[in-house]
């Protein structure tokens, strides 16, 4: 069994409008040191996958009215709270999107993290300090022993977020999700953060679940990726696989999406039309027909689910992968995309 | 580590990180300055509060050692020297019953300084906790605080202390207690709207990611953080509280004669003042002066702790 092994998860949120269906039947499994990517568009459930896994949704609203969440073979959805103080940090650790406001200013860097360490293991406060000191080095900060009696307003935002980073991975977990961790860094920084990440995942061999909205990200990292829409998994597979030959038109129109430097000539972009589905009204159908470039009539009618396409890699998508490959063919050559 | 090389400027003490951030990061003379230097460094500039600060401590250390620098006892009579004016042996002057002023604005400060200090120190913690538990835990803990609230909200002050007054013999020490159960909501309100913004932070979030418990989150995240604005409001509070304590001693139900409050020897003066100034105007004046020195204060701390405020 793997480490980590979601099944059909559902996470849904009961508001005066109606239930969110933020999250409605996702499934994947994670082994040790392997990274999986999520990605979508805002609003697509990436953020409350990864809460879920944490058992982090406000409660209530949140409901998980199917699915499992298999840790070591452990269901965390059943696990009580105190269980999930234990997981939390220790065998699961988070980084979120703002390395700006996820430090609390009134406690130094060290602070924050020793009391990751102390809360999890049965440490002195100098024993603490010293692991401190030491995943601060890990992370890449000059000069640790200062460093570490600074508060986070005397850090920049690269630092910030290896603080972060240093504070999830202090107790050595065996996960570590980040939730979009080099969004709110500038360009050369995010290079520098993602490195590190790839560099501790070897030292440690922690699984990576990265969730971005960056498919240069996850192409960068993921050895495999799962591409949600309005909640679902609409393809998932070994990341080569879906980047060179995505199977469901919205993956496909993602990576047509957006600029390439490795086309010669000129390549018009495709953009997506419209905006993601209400997770509370969704259409009839496949989810994705209002905005699909192939859409054909049987898709207001069936709700495709995901389907093995090849060994490995699945799709939610009606057509076969033969008509699929004719209609991308076609509005490549108009976009002026060669081969 | 070990054999990376050192970095091209001593700015940098090890060689461990990025080259782009090598700049940024890198250590100069300048030191950042902590979050209490800001504030110490803002409050100082705010003269009044400091002059404030300063009256306020010299009362409270008058206060303090009354029973060795009052020159009499506070309810010591000399008939010989009946409603006399300030002189020498009686800087203040003396009431209708030949009793030390001094003597006696120095015993009734103790009283109002105990009532103010004892307000804010009550307001603070009830109100403290009470805010924090309704406003992190919200739904029914916040439906249940927030009824409690309103309702001691709207009781009519200066009646209910009255009455309570009129029922029960306030002493310095009940005084403080009715006042302070009275002063609380408005306390527990501004800390509530506080941690409702507080709790929704990210750093709450990462708290719990990394395993933090509820009520160690509220305590040691969120409470610090509210701090500063509790700081402020208390001050504010001890001024209201010494100005209550007044009126109610001054209405005949606090503090009772011959204990000497502010608040009972203006009342005493009431029918001399025009005759008898001094009775008048020095207890009316250390009010005054204590008030506008806890008012002073409260502002400086206020713009000293307000983190949005630009230097």
């Amino acid at each position: 069994m793997a480490m980590l092994e979601v099944n059909d998860l559902k996470t849904h949120f009961k508001t005066q409008d109606g239930t969110v269906k933020a999250v409605d039947g996702v499934s994947f499994s994670l082994e040790p040191g392997e990274t999986l990517g999520i990605v979508g568009e805002s609003g697509s459930g990436k953020s409350v996958t990864a809460l879920s896994l944490m058992q982090l949704n406000p409660k209530p609203p949140v409901e998980y009215p199917e699915g499992e969440i298999l840790f070591e073979g452990q269901d965390l959805l059943k696990a009580s709270e105190s269980r999930m103080q234990k997981i939390r940090g220790n065998d699961i650790a988070m980084i979120f999107q703002d390395p700006m406001t996820s430090l609390n200013p009134v406690f130094t860097v060290g602070d924050q993290i020793t009391e990751a360490i102390r809360i999890h293991q049965q440490v002195s406060k100098g024993e603490a300090k010293k692991r401190a000191v030491q995943v601060l080095k890990d992370v890449g900060i000059a000069n640790p022993e200062r460093r570490v009696d600074e508060y986070p307003h005397q850090y920049s935002g690269g630092m910030r977020q290896r603080a972060m980073i240093a504070m999830g991975l202090s107790c050595n977990p065996k996960v570590l999700i980040a939730d979009e961790p080099t969004t709110a860094l500038d360009v050369t920084i995010q290079a520098q953060i993602l490195e590190l990440m790839v560099d501790l995942q070897e030292k440690y061999g922690t699984a990576i679940v990265m969730i971005t909205h960056d498919l240069g990200v996850v192409a960068q990292l993921a050895d495999k990726v799962m591409v949600m829409y309005a909640g679902r998994a609409v393809e998932q597979g070994p990341t080569d696989d879906v980047f060179y030959d995505p199977m469901m038109p919205y993956t496909w129109s993602l990576l047509r999406s957006i600029p390439r430097l490795d086309t010669a000539g000129e390549v018009r972009l495709l953009p997506i039309k419209g905006t993601p589905p209400s997770l509370i009204f969704l259409p009839e159908g496949c989810n994705f027909n209002p905005r699909c470039p192939f859409v054909k009539d049987e898709c207001h009618r069936i709700d495709p689910a995901l389907e093995g396409k090849k060994p490995g890699h699945a799709a939610a998508c009606i057509l076969s992968p033969e008509e699929l490959e004719n209609k991308k063919h076609r509005v490549d050559e108009e976009l002026g995309v060669e081969g | 580590m070990v054999d990376q090389p050192r970095g091209m400027t001593d700015l940098r003490a090890d060689g461990a990180m990025g080259p782009g951030e090598a700049a940024a990061e890198g250590y100069g003379k300048v030191e950042g300055r902590t979050q209490k230097q800001i504030v110490w460094r803002r409050f100082k500039r705010h003269k009044l509060a400091i002059a404030g600060g300063l009256v306020l401590l010299l009362i409270y250390v008058a206060a303090l050692a009354t029973p060795v620098i009052a020159p009499y006892e506070y309810d010591e009579s000399d008939f010989t020297a009946i409603n006399q004016g300030p002189s020498a042996d009686h800087p203040m002057g003396t009431d209708r019953l030949g009793r030390d002023e001094l003597t006696r604005v120095l015993y009734g400060g103790r009283v109002s300084l105990v009532v103010g200090l004892g307000v804010g120190t009550f307001v603070t913690l009830i109100g403290g906790i009470v805010g924090l538990l309704s406003g992190y835990y919200g739904r029914r803990v916040d439906t249940a605080l927030a009824g409690l609230m309103d309702f001691v909200l709207v009781l009519p002050f200066l009646p209910v202390l009255l009455v309570l007054g009129s029922i029960f013999q306030f002493s310095a020490f009940t005084i403080t207690f009715v006042i302070a159960l009275l002063l609380w909501p408005r306390m527990a309100r501004i800390v509530r709207g506080q941690v409702l913004s507080i709790r929704n932070q990210d750093y709450v979030q990462a708290a719990k990611a990394i395993g933090v418990s509820d009520v160690r989150i509220a305590f040691r995240h969120v409470l610090p953080n509210v701090v500063g604005i509790m700081v402020v409001e208390a001050t504010l509070v001890v001024a209201q509280a010494i100005l209550i304590e007044t009126a109610v001693s001054y209405l005949g139900l606090g503090i009772q004669p011959p204990t000497p409050s502010w608040g009972n020897m203006l009342e005493d003066s009431r029918t001399t003042m025009t005759t008898q100034w001094w009775l008048t105007w020095f207890p009316g004046l250390m009010i005054v002066l204590t008030a506008l020195c806890v008012n002073f204060l409260g502002d400086g701390l206020r713009d000293a702790l307000d983190p949005k405020a630009v230097e």
